[in-house]
């Protein structure tokens, strides 16, 4: 029996295949029948009700035979599906099915069963486990951050051209300011979830303070954006230190649900006050920045402003302010970006780290645990702040409608795909669920099922995120490979060298 | 009067407090189990609560209109369809990653609780869906000064049973032995022969049913739901679940009815705008003083 199996790897078992893939086709069956199979209309007389059994038979199918694409490849008959799957999706890009859903199904599908077809065509990687597919991927994770040393610049340096590109049109500057907005917010959440390993479900609060702040201190007391920007985060600290003192005792979960109760109970605020913030309708005529307060971004300046485009003898033109926008939001991140860098070589960043790693730990060792979370809290409550000033003088108007939970949950995924801890993590985790879904805007309705779709796959596939590598701020053996620190390990010198080269990384 | 008026909210407030608490127990369960939060389970009510108004509708549309039977199709198939539903999220979305990092359940349950509400919102359309009051009639009190619908009533009757049948089942049979076992330590229930896998699902079928329950509920006592209605309950039926102190089921039952009062005493008596603000306020209050919940037990910290 062995030596025949062996003898013949290709002899593919198909009842036990065939009947797998039908225990995946019922279950489709009973989860699409009724949600699916009927449509509720409105009718003039109340609620009426529509079939649509040709969309379940065609989902029904496409489980059915991607579950055996599956099976097969498990087999090792991985180039038959790879070439199926991808005539599959090029049948979902032309042919026209019931609803644009299953053709999105159906390409995904394809596409997804095609790449892991291709994988296991390429390399026999079919058979790894999971913990080596995710020893590759961390040493994959690991380069990528040894290379940050000059990807990091190389993006900045980009980041600070793309307005001067002759492609940079106005769309294009939008889709950079939205994109680094949500860079800025994730590296801000990295603090508080990254380094201090606190789990956040209510973010987009400081959000909401921030540009609410800098809308009514605008529109009340007529302060400029530069004078509102320092108030903005300062006022985010306060609803910060405000809620973090009581909540930060708590432990994990909890912590969680008391940081999202917050966050709603800003919305809530938000909506119900409606003297003060104008409730659902939000506040409009918020003004726009100047530049530095010297010179103002209209047509013909203002009375005590000249114009910019006068000022420095340009042409007049619109896009001159979403450019200085752009670069406003490049400064603030990269701000946020090189504080964290900063801080995690500092005393309070190491505490932040040790204490996500062992808090019980840290409290042996004399840290304040409180005051120590309080202030991960604060400030990363702050940096949320700047961002939601500048997002309210972009916009030019706040509702609260921008701030919902939803909100929470994308920043909180631009950090955990991304990797916790990641810098640059948080930047291709952005790209990824604030970019890919911008260009595809005419999907509309389908955008989000496809944003939820995507935070599972990429979530099944590297459970600790993409760029998910830890590497420790302070060693006491130096680095394999860098100096002589290993060779001489155990004594004084050697330590401190060891640190000295983790400093110096 | 004023005790008239009393009354009115306090069972307003325990039929409202039944449905978060009948939620609430699908995340005291799951929590308790396997340590995550099911983030889902609030888009698992809703679907509930649409599969039980579109099965009225094919009911209506085959003709059946004896209102016992009725009620008693619809629960059934809310209950079967919505726990197939909760099955197939555990089994896609988080049984992979049962030893990862804890965040990434949590990330994959937000993952599958935007794409279920986007699901529904496309195949059913996002307009509310009203209902005509299938069951009339209230149940009158004080001399007409205090009237009750019969639904409000069955809520809580029915929530009572199932709550009761539902710790029979934990307490009594071999199942709830073999959960109770997965609860307190998963690799040495496996070496004993539990089926650590069948388990988990099952915890996951059943928080699924109940909240089907729930979804039904809401559809009979309010008459309109939309794609929406999962995310606010189930955040109010996990602060239920973190309220009676998480991983206890009559403390998820308890948190349950005291949201449930809080809101309906705030609407009645203060005014409904602030009615969410109050309840996580309240949260957050419990929380400081007695951070297990009211019925959790104390954790002991292990180095």
């Amino acid at each position: 029996m062995t030596a025949i199996s062996l003898s013949s790897p290709r002899a593919v078992a198909w009842p036990a295949i065939l009947r797998e893939a039908g225990m995946a086709a019922a279950v489709a069956v009973l989860l699409t029948l009724p949600l699916v199979g009927f449509r509720t209309v409105d009718r003039p007389v109340g609620l009426g009700i529509e079939t649509r059994f040709d969309e379940v038979i065609a989902a029904v199918a496409l489980v059915f035979f991607g579950r055996l694409g599956l099976c097969l490849i498990r087999e090792g008959q991985a180039l038959a599906v790879l070439v199926l799957s991808i005539a599959a999706a090029v049948a979902g890009l032309l042919i026209d099915l019931p609803t644009p859903m299953l053709n999105v199904i159906l390409v995904l599908g394809g596409a997804i069963i095609a790449i892991r077809a291709g994988i296991s065509v390429g390399t026999h990687r079919s058979k790894l486990t999971q913990a080596e597919r995710d020893r590759r991927m961390d040493r994959f994770g690991a380069k990528v951050q040894d290379a940050s040393r000059f990807l990091g610049p190389i993006g900045i340096a980009l980041a600070v051209a793309f307005p001067l590109l002759p492609i940079a049109d106005r769309q294009l500057l939008d889709i950079g300011i939205l994109l680094l907005t949500y860079v800025m917010l994730g590296w801000g959440l990295n603090i508080v979830v990254g380094l201090a390993g606190l789990l956040d479900l209510g973010y987009v609060a400081f959000y909401a303070i921030g540009a609410y702040s800098y809308a009514l201190l605008a529109t009340y007391f007529g302060l400029s954006f530069w004078a509102c920007l320092p108030l903005a985060g300062i006022l985010a600290v306060i609803g910060g230190v405000m809620l973090g003192f009581p909540v930060l005792r708590l432990r994990g979960d909890y912590f969680a649900i008391v940081t999202l109760g917050f966050g709603e109970i800003i919305r809530i605020i938000l909506v119900n006050w409606y003297q003060f913030t104008g409730g659902p309708n939000g506040i409009t005529g918020i003004p726009r920045p100047s530049f530095f307060g010297i010179a103002d971004f209209t047509r013909t300046g203002t009375e005590t402003m000249p114009s910019f485009a006068e000022m420095f003898g340009l042409e007049f033109s619109s896009v001159h302010r979403i450019i200085f926008l752009y670069y406003l939001i490049l400064v603030l991140a990269l701000m946020v970006n090189l504080f964290t860098l900063r801080i995690r070589k500092l005393p309070l960043g190491r505490a932040w780290e040790a204490l996500r790693e062992d808090d019980i730990a840290c409290t042996s060792l004399g840290i304040n645990r409180t005051n120590v979370k309080l202030a991960a809290f604060a400030i990363a409550g702050m940096f949320g702040g700047f961002a939601g000033s500048f997002f309210a003088t972009r916009q030019g108007f706040v509702s609260p409608e921008s701030f919902t939970f939803i909100e929470s949950a994308i920043i909180l995924a631009i950090v955990v795909l991304g990797g916790m801890g990641s810098q640059m993590g948080v930047v291709l985790a952005t790209f990824l669920v604030i970019g890919l879904p911008e260009m595809f805007r005419e999907l509309a309705d389908y955008r989000m099922l496809a944003f939820g779709l995507g935070m599972v796959v990429i979530m099944l596939w590297r459970p600790r995120g993409l760029l998910a590598h830890r590497d420790p701020t302070v060693l006491l053996h130096g680095r394999k490979g860098s100096g002589g620190g290993g060779a001489a390990a155990g004594t004084a010198a050697a330590g401190g060298q060891g640190i000295a080269g983790g400093r110096a990384k | 009067m004023e005790h008239a008026y009393f009354l009115q909210q306090l069972i307003n407030g325990l039929s409202l407090g039944a449905i978060y608490g009948l939620i609430a127990i699908g995340y005291t369960m799951v929590y308790g189990i396997i340590g995550m939060i099911n983030f889902a389970h609030g888009e698992i009510y809703m679907i509930g609560a649409f599969v039980a108004l579109i099965t009225f509708l094919v009911m209506g549309a085959l003709g059946i209109t004896w209102v016992p039977l009725a009620l008693l199709l619809m629960l059934a198939s809310a209950m079967l369809f919505t726990s197939i539903y909760g099955w197939t999220v555990e089994r896609i979305a988080y049984r992979p990653l049962r030893s990862s990092p804890r965040l990434a359940p949590l990330i994959s349950a937000i993952g599958v609780s935007i794409f279920l509400q986007n699901y529904v919102q496309i195949i059913q359309g996002a307009r509310n869906k009203p209902l005509q009051p299938i069951v009339t009639g209230n149940f009158v009190m004080l001399d007409g000064e205090v009237s009750v619908s019969y639904i409000r009533l069955a809520t809580i009757v029915i929530t009572i049973a199932l709550m009761y049948g539902f710790t029979q089942i934990i307490n009594r049979t071999e199942l709830g032995r073999a959960q109770r076992a997965c609860e307190q330590d998963k690799t040495m229930a496996g070496l004993l022969g539990v089926n650590v896998d069948r388990i988990i699902s099952l915890t996951f079928v059943m928080g699924a049913a109940l909240a089907a329950v729930a979804g039904m509920m809401v559809l009979l006592t309010y008459g309109v739901i939309d794609f929406y209605i999962g995310f606010l309950a189930g955040v109010k039926a996990f602060t239920a679940a973190v309220l009676g102190g998480i991983g206890s089921l009559p403390g998820a039952m308890l948190g349950g009815f005291i949201i449930g009062l809080i809101e309906s005493f705030w609407s009645g008596y203060v005014g409904s705008e602030w009615k969410d603000v109050a309840t996580f306020s309240i949260l957050v209050l419990v929380l400081i003083f007695r951070p297990t919940g009211l019925l959790g037990r104390p954790e002991i910290e292990k180095v």
